[in-house]
């Protein structure tokens, strides 16, 4: 005698027959909010047909704990990003130092030409 | 909830003879050992995407079927506090599940094809789900020592090379951590209870205890490895590394209630190295060749699941929807 009640109340035989045919759910790409004024940050996906439904599953998972503000949902066929073998194209981006604050220092200059000019 | 996995002998001659393009094999070793994560989009070998999608869709169907012998419990949960703690307990397995399939399906297996392979048999799942949930105490040990070794396992998985599986067991090695306290918990209430109740923890405890030492594999001593899946960080502890670590931490939480543990031989050795009677290993391979209390029942409650709401799916389809790997 089996624990599980599925087992003992249901008749298995009956839904038993038949070959399952494998069919796909599209998958959705799941953005989370956890409050309002934050970034939506990726948070995985979820298989869904409608965009309610990947909202509902996304709900269910990815908004079990914690705080949420919001979810978003993305068809991943909609999602464009660059193939991996272009990630050179941002390698030099870091030594683009100019585009940082910190790098414009003036106080020594500053301080050269007060001491030159007595100020 | 999870279990370790091993190769046979024939699976581990096969990952080690493969032949790839040497130039990008080199590039993708390099990335690895500099500690960088593997992304879905980028050149691996094919032994290492054909070992990742088994290991992670063993670990997803461990937790799917891992929430069986916990559901039934949900009905008959002894009071209201521990029957909200079951369920959320049971839907964050089966939450895990998905997010497990998730990360395999973006090696480019379909969540489907993944459903229909544990229902024919062809994939496994961990051992320990074979065994019945007889009393209200074998929740309590499962929530606390079979969680207990799924954490193990699960957070040295998490250091893996692979970002989609990384990313997957963050989420859930914090998500697992509520459930081994509310198991601990459950457990500690059960050892400090009456008399009735401290019985009915130790015969669960006894029950097992040899499924716990089987949770992590064979050990090594017969057990394959394979360097590769080392060095590519797919497999990142041995089984019996991995055991005695999960012996370390929860033995003496076990001990300091007062339970036993059915081994005369159990003892931590000076090296740290904890020694065990014989956990009658080919009781292991019985039941993972099919031959275990409950494997039969645990297909079948999958089976009814999957063929008794396929018109669900199907009305939900649609035909026009093409469906591209998922990304992340």
């Amino acid at each position: 005698m089996s624990l599980d009640p599925r087992i003992n109340r249901l008749d298995l035989k009956r839904v038993n027959d038949g070959e399952q045919t494998a069919s796909h759910l599209i998958t959705w790409e799941v953005f989370h909010q956890d409050k309002r004024g934050k970034q939506p940050v990726h948070a995985g996906i979820v298989h869904a047909s409608t965009p309610e439904q990947a909202l509902m599953f996304a709900k269910e998972q990815y908004a079990r704990r914690g705080k949420t503000a919001n979810l978003w949902v993305v068809k991943t066929a909609d999602v464009y990003t660059f193939n991996s073998e272009d990630e050179a194209i941002f390698e030099t981006t870091p030594e683009k130092t100019f585009r940082d604050p910190a790098f414009y220092k003036v106080r020594e200059r500053i301080e050269a030409f007060q001491s030159k000019n007595k100020l | 909830m999870y279990g370790n996995t091993s190769l046979t002998a024939e699976e581990a001659k096969i990952v080690n003879a493969a032949v790839e393009d040497p130039a990008k094999l080199e590039e993708f070793e390099a990335r690895i050992s500099r500690g960088e994560k593997i992304e879905p989009g980028d050149w691996m070998p094919e032994q290492y995407r054909k070992q990742l999608i088994r290991m992670i869709e063993q670990h997803a169907h461990s937790e799917i079927v891992g929430a069986l012998p916990e559901g039934t419990w949900i009905t008959r949960a002894p009071n209201f506090r521990r029957k909200l703690a079951l369920i959320a307990k049971v839907q964050d397995e089966v939450g895990h599940g998905q997010l497990l399939y998730s990360a395999a399906e973006t090696l480019g297996k379909t969540r489907e094809q993944m459903l229909m392979d544990l229902l024919s048999g062809k994939s496994k799942y961990s051992n320990v789900f074979n065994y019945p949930a007889n009393t209200w105490a074998d929740i309590a040990v499962i929530g606390f020592l079979v969680d207990g070794a799924a954490i193990v396992n699960q957070v040295i998985n998490s250091k893996g090379s692979y970002g989609p599986y990384c990313r997957a067991l963050e989420r859930i090695c914090y998500e697992e951590s509520f459930h081994l306290k509310q198991g601990h918990d459950n457990f500690v209430y059960l050892a400090t209870g009456t008399k009735v109740q401290r019985e009915m923890l130790q015969e669960a405890l006894n029950r097992w205890y040899r499924p716990l030492l089987h949770f992590f594999g064979p050990s090594d001593r017969d057990s394959q490895h394979s360097e590769k899946l080392m060095k590519w960080k797919v497999k990142l502890a041995s089984n019996d590394d991995m055991r005695n670590q999960f012996l370390d931490q929860y033995v003496p939480k076990i001990l300091e209630l007062g339970l036993t543990l059915p081994d005369p031989e159990l003892r931590r050795g000076d090296d740290g190295i904890w020694v065990f009677g014989d956990p009658d290993w080919d009781e292991f391979k019985r039941v993972i060749n099919g031959d275990g209390p409950c494997n039969a029942e645990r297909l079948e409650v999958r089976r009814y699941a999957e063929l008794a709401h396929r018109w669900v799916r199907e009305a939900l389809m649609n035909p026009k929807e093409k469906y591209v790997t998922p990304m992340a």
